[in-house]
C-alpha cells in the first residue's frame, strides 16, 4: 500500500444527524436564484459525492434518489432526471470511496471532478432523447468549480469530527 | 465450493443491486413524466415540502433586493415618476380613443350579429424565479391553484404574450414561455391577416413556420394572437419579424421573429382567464370525436385533450 503524503488525522465519527444536514443544507443552496450564473456548481451533488466517499454507509443511493427528486420538482425538469444523475454518481463514488481518500485532496479532487461530469452528461442525454438544443459549453463548467470547491468542503463537512469529546490538555493527539 | 464469511456488518442489499434498483425507478420515472404526464400528483406532493425550503432560500435575497431599493435615490424615483406620467399623457390620447373605438367596434358587431370580441379579464402574479433547467425557458409566478389557475391559461405583460401556465401546484404554477422550444402560438399579421403558427426556437427567438417562400411577410411586421386556437384571445401582440430567408431551395421561407413582451423580464405579470369556447354544431363534434378517434396517437391532439382536460 501506498504511503500518504501526509498522515491524515484521526477522527471522531461523524453525528448521524449531520449528513442529512448537510445535505439539505445542500439542497437549499441548489434552491437559491442562481440560474443567472451557469457557473454554479451542483451542490447537491458535490455534498452526495463527498459522503459516498467518506461515509459510504450512511449516504448513498437512497438520499440521491430523494433529493434528486426534489431538485427535479423544483427544477421543473424532466422527473427523475436529477434522481438517476445522482444515483449514477453517487454509486461512482461509492466504488471509488476505498481508494480515494489515499490520496491528497488535490488527486482527491480530480477524482471528484468526472463525477460531476457524470451528473451534468447525464442530465443532457436525458434531455437529448426528446430533442433538446445543446445548452451551450457554460454549462459544463459548474463541475470544474465543484471540484475546486472540494479543498473547502472537505474541511468544512468534516469541521464538526475535529473537535475533540473532552477537553484534555495531556491529549496526545 | 468455496464458502464466503459470513459478513461482519450488516450492509443491506449490494450496492450494484441498489444502483439497479434506484436507476430503474429514475428511468421508469422519466419515460412516464416524458411520454404520458400523468406524474402531476407526484410533482404536487413533492412540491408542498420543496416549496417552503424555495421560499427559505429566496428570502435573503428578496431581503438583499429590498435594501437595495431602499436605498436607492430620491432623484431616481423623481425621474422615473416624471417619466411615466409622460408615458401615460402620451398613451392617454389613443388610450382613450380605443375605448370609442371599443364601443363602436361593439355596436357595429352587434349591427352584423357577429358574436362580440371578449373582455380580457385575469389575474396578476408576480415572476418569482426562472426555473434553473437549463434546457428550457420557464418561469414560477406565485399564484397556484388556490387562486383558481388552471394549466393551459395564457398569460401576458403590458407589451404583449409571454407565455403560457403549464403546471400548475397548490402555491405556485409554472409559466412555459413562447421562446421555449417548440412552444407554439397561433398568430396573424396585423398588416394583411394571414393566418399562421409561431413556434419557440429555445434561444430567445421565434420562428414563422410552414410560410410558402413568397408568402407576403415583411420585415417589422407585428404578430398578434388569431385566438383560433380557443385558449389565446385575439388581437394580443405576439412577436415582431426580424429577419427573413427566402431560400428557393427550401419550399418554406425561414422567418425569424423576436418577442415583443419583456419575456426574459421579471415583474408582475397577467395570467388571463381562458375565453369561453364556443360549442361545436353537433354534426362537427361527432365528427370531430371520431377523427380525434382515427389518431389518438397524432401529438397535438393529444396535447390540446391534455389542456382541455385539466
Amino acid at each position: 500500500m501506498q504511503p500518504t503524503y501526509s498522515s491524515s488525522r484521526i477522527l471522531q465519527p461523524v453525528r448521524p444527524w449531520f449528513v442529512p444536514f448537510s445535505l439539505l443544507v445542500a439542497l437549499i443552496l441548489n434552491y437559491l436564484p442562481t440560474s443567472a450564473w451557469p457557473w454554479m456548481p451542483d451542490w447537491v451533488a458535490l455534498v452526495i459525492i463527498f459522503w459516498s466517499i467518506r461515509e459510504p454507509r450512511r449516504a448513498g443511493m437512497g438520499f440521491g434518489f430523494l433529493l434528486g427528486l426534489a431538485m427535479d420538482v423544483a427544477d421543473a425538469s424532466l422527473m427523475g432526471q436529477h434522481a438517476l444523475a445522482y444515483v449514477l454518481a453517487s454509486y461512482a463514488a461509492f466504488s471509488l470511496s476505498r481508494r480515494v481518500l489515499w490520496f491528497p485532496l488535490g488527486l482527491q479532487a480530480l477524482h471528484v471532478l468526472p463525477l460531476l461530469l457524470i451528473v451534468q452528461l447525464v442530465q443532457f442525454g436525458v434531455r437529448a432523447m426528446p430533442g433538446v438544443d445543446l445548452p451551450g459549453l457554460t454549462y459544463f463548467i459548474g463541475p470544474f468549480v465543484g471540484a475546486l470547491l472540494w479543498w473547502p468542503l472537505t474541511f468544512m463537512l468534516l469541521l464538526p469530527q475535529y473537535q475533540p469529546l473532552d477537553r484534555d490538555a495531556n491529549r496526545p493527539i | 465450493m468455496d464458502h464466503q464469511p459470513p459478513p461482519f456488518f450488516k450492509r443491506g442489499p449490494a450496492p450494484l443491486a441498489r444502483l439497479s434498483f434506484y436507476a430503474a425507478l429514475s428511468l421508469a420515472l422519466i419515460f412516464i413524466d416524458s411520454r404520458f404526464q400523468t406524474l402531476e400528483l407526484l410533482r404536487q406532493g413533492v412540491s408542498l415540502f420543496t416549496h417552503p425550503m424555495q421560499q427559505a432560500a429566496h428570502v435573503p435575497v428578496e431581503f438583499l433586493q429590498g435594501g437595495g431599493s431602499y436605498f436607492s435615490s430620491i432623484t431616481r424615483l423623481q425621474d422615473e415618476n416624471a417619466r411615466l406620467k409622460r408615458a401615460q399623457l402620451d398613451g392617454a390620447e389613443t388610450l382613450l380613443r380605443s375605448r370609442q373605438l371599443e364601443v363602436e367596434n361593439e355596436r357595429l358587431r352587434k349591427l352584423l350579429d357577429l358574436k362580440g370580441r371578449q373582455k380580457a379579464n385575469g389575474r396578476v402574479a408576480e415572476i418569482l424565479y426562472a426555473a434553473r433547467d437549463p434546457f428550457s425557458r420557464r418561469v414560477i409566478v406565485n399564484k397556484g391553484q388556490q387562486d383558481k389557475i388552471i394549466a393551459g391559461q395564457p398569460v401576458v405583460d403590458d407589451a404583449g404574450v409571454i407565455g403560457q401556465v403549464t403546471r400548475v401546484f397548490p402555491f405556485v404554477s409554472e409559466i412555459t414561455l413562447i421562446t421555449d422550444k417548440d412552444q407554439a402560438v397561433p398568430v396573424q399579421i396585423v398588416r394583411n391577416g394571414l393566418r399562421s403558427v409561431v413556434f419557440g426556437l429555445g434561444d430567445g427567438q421565434l420562428e414563422l413556420r410552414f410560410m410558402p417562400s413568397n408568402a407576403d411577410v415583411q420585415n417589422g411586421d407585428l404578430l398578434v394572437t388569431s385566438g383560433l386556437d380557443g385558449i389565446f384571445l385575439s388581437g394580443l401582440p405576439v412577436a415582431k419579424v426580424v429577419h427573413i430567408e427566402r431560400d428557393t431551395s427550401y419550399s418554406f421561407a425561414r422567418i425569424y421573429c423576436v418577442p415583443v413582451a419583456g419575456v426574459e423580464n421579471f415583474g408582475e405579470v397577467m395570467v388571463l382567464d381562458p375565453p369561453d369556447t364556443t360549442p361545436l354544431p353537433a354534426q362537427l363534434t361527432t365528427e370531430a370525436a371520431s377523427g380525434a378517434a382515427a389518431k389518438s396517437g397524432a401529438k397535438p391532439g393529444a396535447k390540446k385533450k391534455r389542456l382541455k382536460r385539466e
